[in-house]
């Protein structure tokens, strides 16, 4: 059916506004119980890598429910484009990276923004691995039978 | 950080993420290219503000509280690492090299270097 884009629909707005609340809220309250070790975010780093987990296997997880599935497409905008996005971010990342560097912290400031991606990159392919072999116990006729 | 400040940064966070998923859906309605300049286009921009943000906070000029809400909640919410992994994650089991370096690195040193730039603009206000 032709009509508005997602983009501009209000259902789909207001599922990523209410994940990403949600997220950007976990993503603070992380911060105020995990304290900077000597000026470096400890906490973004750890919230950034179990986000990008979370997106892998969530994004992974829903292509069970199959192409086109509304309940997904829903799912993926309240857990994945809202709470992932709002739980992860990319401006501190860049900012704190960028202050550490211009302290004169080149090694600490390297390795916090280059390990954030690659771990990052890691935990991304873990989760799509996770999830995809829950699919495929799912799938299989004995998984089935479970 | 009072209760208020933590809603407000929490609210401000869910009008980032609506943002950037209706940039997102305008940029991506606009640019039918193989590589994802949505996410690009998103968190360099953030990045950008963010560092301003930080420089105008560092001087004075800015609460710490409106920082909070502005920089840690909406702009938390409007940019995303999840997404740029998983976009990184997928161009490479495509085989698409040159674009998962450009989605990986080369996203991190160019929000790295703007926000930079931003630091010291805000520093210069």
């Amino acid at each position: 059916m032709a009509g508005r884009p997602n983009h501009l629909r209000w259902l789909p707005l207001a599922l990523v506004a209410l994940g990403g609340a949600v997220g950007a809220a976990t993503r603070e309250g992380t911060s105020l119980i995990i304290p900077d070790a000597s000026g470096v975010p400890v906490a973004i780093a750890i919230v950034n890598v179990l986000g990008a987990f979370a997106l892998g296997y969530l994004y992974e997880a829903v292509t069970r429910l199959g192409p086109g599935n509304p309940t997904a497409a829903s799912i993926k905008l309240l857990l994945g484009t809202g709470f992932c996005g709002g739980f992860t971010t990319y401006s501190s990342l860049a900012t704190d990276s960028a202050v550490l560097l211009s302290h004169g912290r080149w090694g600490v400031g390297s390795l916090y923004a280059f390990g954030t991606l690659l771990i990052g990159a890691c935990a991304t392919f873990a989760g799509i691995a996770v999830a995809s072999r829950a699919n495929a116990r799912r799938n299989s006729p004995e998984g089935a039978r479970r | 950080m009072t209760p208020l400040i933590f809603l407000a940064l929490a609210l401000a966070g869910g009008v980032g993420a609506s943002a950037r998923y209706l940039v997102d859906g305008l940029i991506r309605s606009r640019l039918k290219t193989a590589y994802p300049w949505a996410t690009t286009i998103i968190n360099v921009s953030g990045s950008l503000v963010l560092g301003f943000i930080t420089g105008l906070t560092t001087a004075h000029l800015l609460s710490s509280d409106a920082s909070a809400i502005i920089g840690t909640g909406f702009l938390g919410g409007y940019t995303t690492f999840s997404t740029a992994s998983y976009e990184t994650v997928q161009l490479i089991k495509q085989n698409r090299y040159g674009f998962a370096i450009a989605s990986g690195i080369g996203m991190l040193l160019a929000c790295v270097a703007v926000a930079g730039l931003g630091l010291w603009l805000g520093s210069q206000v």
